[in-house]
């Protein structure tokens, strides 16, 4: 019996209440974290080291938002979530704040009462198949045996696809990324479909990743953001503008290296004043320091510096940057104006 | 008359000449036990088969062409054919500990041996009985160790039930002098009870604050996302089965007493249990419980799991324990009253040690099966050993790996598991008092 | 008396209420049951806030909307404009499926580890020992990813048997096509007049069993026995092979054939049914083998030694002596076990078998974010199916009871 009541007694003491409602931003500022619901591991966006320690490309952004707030972007603790626990940690408040490559829908945003903060990466659902079965098309694959990672918007996406086009297939549905790529590299199926970034991420953690090719088609539109809770938008504020200020800081030529400098010497550029603080009082606006976009900036550099450093061309994952590039480049990354 | 001969008269026993060597020895035995019919020869030589070809795939693989040193799948292929085991080498950690800081882990080592000592004198009949008390102390004193922090929360939390008994006294002797004595009884009893839970919901998280304010002994904390591994399984099972034990007696109590209310109470609540899924009851933990509970409320997901398969596993500890009431000759209950023992005493002196010295088997199976259904946890998305499979397969370097990790998960589990079976036996034997 | 009693009210005092146990029963109760009441009010309570502060419903309407996702074992016609609802039967199906192939298979296999457990050669008694202990002791969810891992990595993909001369070939003539992806086997094909063969082998089947009543009563009058094995196989099979031959064959079989990226034709098994069904039943299998052991072993020797005496042979002794017995000390646990399989059959979510928790409580729940409601359903689904279940166990024990006198 006292054994029982010890475990009683630890749930008393594990028992912490937070405030799941109204202010997450005093709250987050109160227990001195944030807490940051990630993938429980994808190459490249969210994964761990030998450690145990976060890195990749939605666990930066989370880093950078902890530094916005607190200066030091290690303030952060990370909840992996699988695709089916992570709405409904963000729900019950046991995260703040979800990077967790999410395609922001219209159900999601409407019924499930979030709100996306913005798109950290545009992405598509593509196709990955063997180079030797010789497939030139997506429109090819009739009859084949797809792999789909399940709780995402890839199987609904994929059913839509294969009805459109009047094919049949045989879905063989998958709960972790390990399992499909394990299913697909056994050739126990023909194709593995996610989200592009996805499956290159998967190819190159394969042994010859020239055996495997993309198919050309992307079908389907995947705008991956970070998402808050609806209602409370003091802290999404936070969350969209630290967004934001990573890709002003690209468009303004300022790097985690040259990004102190700038900000103790000034520039000649006043929106870059703006941002770091020099001018202005942005920071008491959203309930942060002056200078939190200098922290933000130097915890993993700015947009651009954070895509190469982690899935860029130079890394295995070898993404080409498309439409993340900057919209005066190309691309269709466009940040509001700084004022 | 005189060439009569004397009667033979032996002198000593003749020694029993040996048994035909047909009858005993090695080739008797295995001609009795293996070819003793033409059936029983076609079974040994399928038999003989099976094992040979289980051992001739399994022992060069795992013992003559394993590699041991390498740092990748394709290091190890290029090495040799057989296992490649160097992926547990350069992970066995991960798959005890999951992702607790390195520094910190002789936390858990610590932990784990002093459950062994706890253990002892619950298990072994030989040990100071003395050491009991030390063991009621292993709750709190695991919890400090692994997740860390201050030691005043722990402390805080083992002082409620000293307080409350200390409170119950006080209560009784103030009131009793006040009224009448029944009324303070219950009054003082419900005050107690109350105080305590009290204590336990609101103080100890302030007093721990303030205490460790003040002086700050203690650990590095540890969060629970770091938890993992082998690590996470042992967490889940151990307090699993010291919860669902009590849990479970209480439960059968309630379903054969006679107050209705309580015994509807229980037979619904363990019928439900029994007759869904822990899946389910796990979703239950990760995704429900939080719609349940006061808004804004929330709390660490290990515990969460731990209520569920508590509760999972003492609904069926229930039913064992229940077998073994109903087992029990009538007139074990019967004598018991006549001696004029109240409820819980018949209860604690005869009935109960008797009913669970028969339903031993049921409980140690009960117990395995819940250390089995911590692997379950996965689909919730905890990394135990079998999560832990994700990140490793994950890695650029081992990836495709599948059998060597599946055998190291399935040897950890075996090893506990026939562990407990063997200790069950052993409680038969030991409590056998020989009704046969 | 009236005065002890006048005398005992007046002395009534609140205490009572808990030391007398004339009161004592009811004080606790009525207390329990306030507090029961208060706990389910509190929950509910805190339910209906929370769900009122994210926003959402408690409503079933969602069971009615477009699912969109495909399943790809369905035993009904499904496709992705079905509803959620139907999806979710579709989920129910597999489970049952799953579960009673499993139930069956792990019967037969119990059986047979347990007799050989207690067989007196000693090899195969140990080596059934090693089975049943390896089976108990290491969790279900790793014996299914393992089953599952064998039959992805160890057999050939479909593209093995492609080409001029091909790495792998269908075994037994076409009959049995193993792939890494699943087993293809022959489905029939059913032509005109089938169904007049389907319905003389129904017929068979009850004049089989009409027959061995006849027998047994015959024996119970008589005392004479009929060869009752030979007659009642010759019942089961002849009309139907002789009504098929009549009507000139008119069912054929399809052959799976190697059509684009896969077989096509003939039944598919899928690669997670035949892990998960495997698994299963060799899992159950090594408890059910323990349950038939201790069976056996609960028929004490003297009641075979009697039947002996009496001159029955060996398997009449069998039949007539011991099984009735055990079965008695066997059933009750077999179909707990079944009750287990059953539910770890809901591990099939691990390996992406589309059973009811694949669907309802997978696809479902996550698309339209309706947790509580699918985790409602998901667990009355199970419970009734356990209700059901432990509700035959009920009858069949009544049945078999020992009459004690």
């Amino acid at each position: 019996m006292k054994i029982k009541g010890a475990i009683i007694a630890a749930a008393a003491v594990m028992a912490v209440s937070t405030a799941a409602n109204a202010d997450t931003l005093a709250d987050v500022k109160a227990k001195g974290f944030v807490q940051c619901g990630v993938s429980t591991g994808l190459a490249g966006f969210a994964f761990t080291d030998a450690n145990g320690v976060w890195d990749g490309f939605d666990v930066t952004f989370c880093r950078a938002t902890a530094a916005a707030i607190f200066g030091d972007p290690n303030a952060i603790k990370f909840t992996p979530t699988t695709g089916k626990t992570r709405f409904t940690a963000l729900a019950s408040g046991e995260v703040d704040i979800l990077y967790r490559n999410t395609t922001w829908t219209l159900s999601r945003d409407v019924d499930l009462g979030f709100t996306f903060l913005g798109v950290n990466y545009y992405d598509g659902q593509g196709f990955m198949v063997r180079k030797s079965l010789g497939l030139k098309s997506a429109k090819e694959l009739d009859g084949a045996t797809v792999c789909i990672q399940t709780g995402t918007t890839t199987e609904l996406n994929l059913a839509d696809f294969f009805r459109a086009n009047g094919m049949s297939y045989e879905p063989v549905p998958i709960e972790t990324n390990a399992e499909a790529q394990q299913k697909y590299l056994s050739n126990a199926c023909d194709v593995y479909t996610t989200d592009a970034s996805g499956l290159a991420a998967t190819r190159a953690t394969f042994e010859k990743p020239s055996e495997h090719v993309l198919l050309p088609e992307i079908i389907s539109k995947e705008p991956l953001g970070p998402l808050v809770r609806h209602g409370d938008d003091a802290w999404g504020d936070v969350g969209r503008w630290v967004m934001n200020a990573l890709v002003i800081a690209e468009e303004k030529g300022i790097t985690k290296a040259n990004v102190a400098d700038l900000a103790k010497n000034g520039s000649s550029d006043p929106e870059v004043n703006r941002l770091l603080g020099s001018e202005g009082s942005y920071g008491d606006q959203l309930g942060l320091s002056k200078d939190w976009a200098v922290h933000a900036i130097s915890a993993g550099g700015n947009y651009g510096e954070i895509f190469e450093r982690n899935i860029g061309e130079s890394t295995a994952i070898g993404l080409a940057r498309g439409l993340n590039q900057l919209w005066s480049k190309g691309g269709i990354l466009y940040a509001p104006p700084f004022r | 008359m005189s060439n009569r001969h004397e009667p033979f008269v032996a002198s000593g026993d003749i020694q029993p000449s040996p048994p035909p060597s047909s009858v005993v020895g090695p080739i008797a035995w295995v001609r009795e036990n293996l070819f003793s019919g033409v059936a029983n020869t076609v079974m040994t030589l399928i038999g003989i088969y099976v094992i040979y070809s289980l051992l001739a795939s399994l022992v060069p693989w795992l013992l003559l062409n394993s590699v041991w040193n390498a740092s990748s799948l394709q290091d190890c292929r290029s090495i040799d054919n057989g296992a490649c085991l160097a992926v547990i080498r350069e992970r066995y950690l991960q798959f005890i500990y999951g992702f607790y800081p390195t520094e910190e882990r002789w936390r858990p080592v610590v932990a784990f041996v002093l459950m062994l000592v706890a253990l002892w004198p619950v298990l072994f009949a030989g040990a100071p009985r003395k050491l009991l008390y030390a063991s009621a102390l292993y709750p709190a004193t695991a919890y400090w160790l692994i997740w860390g922090g201050t030691i005043w929360g722990p402390l805080a939390v083992m002082a409620g039930p000293i307080v409350g008994i200390i409170l119950y006294r006080v209560f009784d002797k103030v009131l009793s002098g006040m009224m009448d004595e029944g009324i303070a009884g219950i009054l003082s009893m419900a005050g107690a009870l109350l105080l305590t839970i009290t204590w336990w919901l609101f103080a100890v998280v302030q007093v721990d604050a303030i205490l460790g304010s003040i002086l700050n002994i203690g650990l590095e904390p540890v969060a629970s996302d770091k938890i993992g591994g082998f690590l996470l399984s042992m967490i889940i099972g151990v307090s699993g089965i010291a919860g669902s034990f009590p849990l479970g007696i209480a439960l059968a109590l309630g379903r054969q007493s006679n107050l209705i209310f309580i015994k509807a109470l229980c037979t619904g609540f363990i019928e439900f249990i029994r007759g869904v899924p822990l899946i389910t009851l796990l979703f239950v933990a990760s995704v429900l419980l939080q719609y349940f509970l006061p808004p804004g409320t929330t709390f660490d997901l290990i515990l969460r799991v731990v209520i569920m398969v508590t509760l999972f596993a003492a609904a069926y500890m229930a039913e064992v324990i229940r077998g073994g009431l109903a087992a029990l000759p009538k007139g074990q209950y019967e004598a018991a009253d006549a001696l004029g023992l109240d409820y819980w005493k018949s209860m604690r002196l005869i009935v109960l040690p008797q009913a669970l010295k028969i339903s031993i088997p049921g409980i140690v199976n009960t117990f395995i099966g819940l250390f089995k259904d911590t692997t379950l946890v996965i689909v919730i998305g905890m990394l135990d050993p079998v999560g832990i499979l994700g990140p490793i397969r994950a890695d650029q370097n081992w990836n495709g790996i599948v059998w060597e990790l599946y055998g190291f998960i399935a040897i950890f589990f075996f090893v506990f598991c026939f562990g407990m079976s063997r200790y069950s036996l052993y409680l038969e034997r030991k409590l056998q008092t020989g009704h046969r | 008396m009236a005065v002890i009693s006048n005398d005992g009210e007046k002395s009534f005092h609140i205490g009572m209420l808990i030391y007398d146990t004339r009161y004592r029963s009811y004080t606790i109760q009525i207390f329990a049951l306030c507090m029961f009441m208060l706990a389910v009010a509190w929950l509910l309570d805190n339910a209906i806030t929370n769900l009122a502060q994210l926003g959402k419903t408690f409503s079933f309407g969602f069971l009615f909307e477009t699912a969109s996702y495909d399943i790809n074992q369905r035993l009904i016609d499904y496709t992705s404009t079905d509803t959620h609802a139907r999806a979710a039967i579709v989920g129910i199906l597999n489970t049952l499926l799953v579960a009673f192939l499993g139930c069956i298979t792990a019967t037969i296999i119990g059986v047979i580890a347990g007799v050989l457990r207690l067989s007196k050669n000693w090899l195969i008694a140990r080596l059934m020992t090693i089975y049943v202990e390896g089976f108990r002791n290491i969790p279900l969810l790793i014996w299914i990813l393992i089953t599952v891992a064998v039959i992805n990595e160890s057999l050939p993909s479909p593209s093995g048997f492609r080409g001029a001369d091909p790495e792998s070939s269908p075994l037994f003539g076409g009959l049995l096509v193993l792939t890494n992806r699943g087993f293809y086997i022959p489905a029939p094909i059913w032509g005109d007049m089938s169904m007049a063969v389907v319905v003389v082998f129904l017929l068979s089947i009850v004049a089989m069993f009409g027959f061995r009543r006849w027998a047994r009563k015959r024996q119970e009058a008589t005392g004479e026995i009929l060869p009752v094995l030979p007659i009642s196989l010759a019942i089961f099979f002849l009309p139907t092979l002789l009504a098929f031959i009549a009507l000139g064959m008119p069912i054929t079989l399809e052959y799976p054939e190697l059509k684009g990226f896969n077989f096509q034709g003939g039944v598919f098994m899928r690669d997670s049914l035949i892990g998960l069904w495997l698994a299963l039943s060799l899992y159950t299998g090594a408890f059910t083998a323990e349950i038939v052991r201790a069976g056996i072993l609960s028929v004490s020797k003297g009641q075979s030694e009697a039947a002996f005496a009496l001159g029955l042979r060996p398997n009449r002794t069998m039949n007539l002596v011991v099984l009735p017995q055990a079965l008695r000390v066997i059933v009750p646990p077999l179909i707990s076990q079944y009750l287990n399989l059953t539910k770890n059959s809901s591990l099939a979510i691990a390996v992406g078998y589309m059973d009811v928790t694949g669907t309802l409580g997978g696809i479902t729940m996550n698309q339209t974010g309706k947790e509580m409601e699918c985790i409602l359903l998901l667990m009355a689904f199970y419970l009734i199916a356990s209700l059901s279940i432990s509700s035959v166990m009920n009858w069949y024990n009544e049945r078999v009871k020992l009459r004690e006198r």
